[in-house]
């Protein structure tokens, strides 16, 4: 029975790399507007992956404007994210980097991790 | 057309729904179901349409059954259930289908048997507050309570809310979408959750209350 549930459910998106917490990326979400969809780009910082078959999602830090955080969580499978591109990986020692939320500046910088 | 069937659930998960929100579902495997009988004013005093659901091997019901059955080209049943109609075109025999019965947006009542939870005390059965839990009291945590006035009175009201049997009763989930119809595989997914275990038998009519 299992088996006809994971069936109906959303596939996995093809579109999204394999991502960890403090990859910097940009999340093109599609946006619909009347009839019409366009594409927005979010970018920011992976605070967190939680994983959980259909129900995983990412959450994504970017500074505004005025020093303001804005968090936007999606879903792995969501149909909204078209697709995302990982623009840098971070050397982080931990999973949820929620510390960057009491940093501004400077202090919430991330070493850049060099893939071999 | 009839709106009824009876199915088997599946279990829950999560789709996408149109706006790309994710939505809680219950799957139930739907028919298909074949009218074993349909009952009439003239010879019944009321009229219904009877339809059986899950076919099993004709060894494993009794000969009363397959009787019945066998009035009909209907296979071996296991679960007879009757929906009133007030008048059906409907026949001994056919067959009924999900693809039939229901459409995504339609509004169901999905009827089955609650889990049973045995005897539960009256906090998990009733939702009481139970006891403080503190300030030395140390043997009241889940009771009841006073159950009633003293000697003036001197009985129990009837009806009381006490401890019991919970659950493995007949519940209805009102009012719940169709966000998913496989005519193929005879699958439909409501919104929400809907009583009973998985597989366990499920009466889906249409929304009485809409």
């Amino acid at each position: 029975m299992d088996d006809i549930l994971r069936s109906v459910e959303a596939p996995v998106n093809e579109n999204i790399p394999d991502l960890g917490p403090g990859d910097v990326v940009s999340v093109h979400v599609r946006i619909k507007e009347g009839d019409r969809e366009r594409i927005q780009e979010f970018k920011g910082t992976v605070l967190r992956v939680s994983r959980g078959g259909q129900n995983s999602s990412f959450t994504v830090r970017r500074v505004a404007s005025n020093g303001i955080g804005v968090e936007r969580t999606f879903l792995l499978r969501s149909p909204l994210v078209d697709k995302v591109v990982v623009e840098r990986h971070s050397h982080v020692r931990r999973a949820k980097l929620y510390y960057l939320r009491e940093r501004t500046g400077k202090k919430a910088r991330l070493k850049q991790k060099i893939q071999n | 057309m009839l709106k009824g069937l009876l199915g088997k659930k599946i279990g829950m998960t999560q789709i996408f729904d149109e706006n790309g929100r994710a939505v809680p579902v219950t799957l139930i495997e739907a028919g298909p179901c074949y009218v074993t009988q349909v009952r009439t004013p003239e010879e019944e005093g009321y009229s219904a349409v009877q339809l059986g659901f899950g076919e099993t091997k004709s060894k494993r019901l009794t000969g009363g059954q397959l009787g019945h059955l066998n009035r009909t080209s209907a296979p071996p049943l296991r679960f007879l259930r009757e929906f009133r109609v007030k008048e059906t075109e409907l026949k001994p025999g056919d067959k009924v289908t999900v693809a039939d019965a229901f459409q995504v947006g339609d509004h169901v009542d999905v009827i089955g048997t609650s889990k049973g939870k045995g005897f539960a005390g009256v906090v998990k059965r009733h939702h009481f507050g139970g006891g403080p839990v503190t300030h030395g009291q140390s043997d009241r945590t889940r009771t009841p309570g006073s159950i009633a006035a003293g000697t003036g009175t001197g009985k129990i009201w009837k009806g009381k809310r006490m401890a019991g049997h919970m659950g493995n009763e007949r519940v209805t989930s009102m009012n719940l979408r169709v966000a998913y119809v496989d005519p193929e595989r005879n699958l439909l997914g409501v919104l929400g959750a809907v009583p009973g275990g998985k597989g366990g038998l499920v009466m889906i009519k249409e929304a009485r209350k809409q």
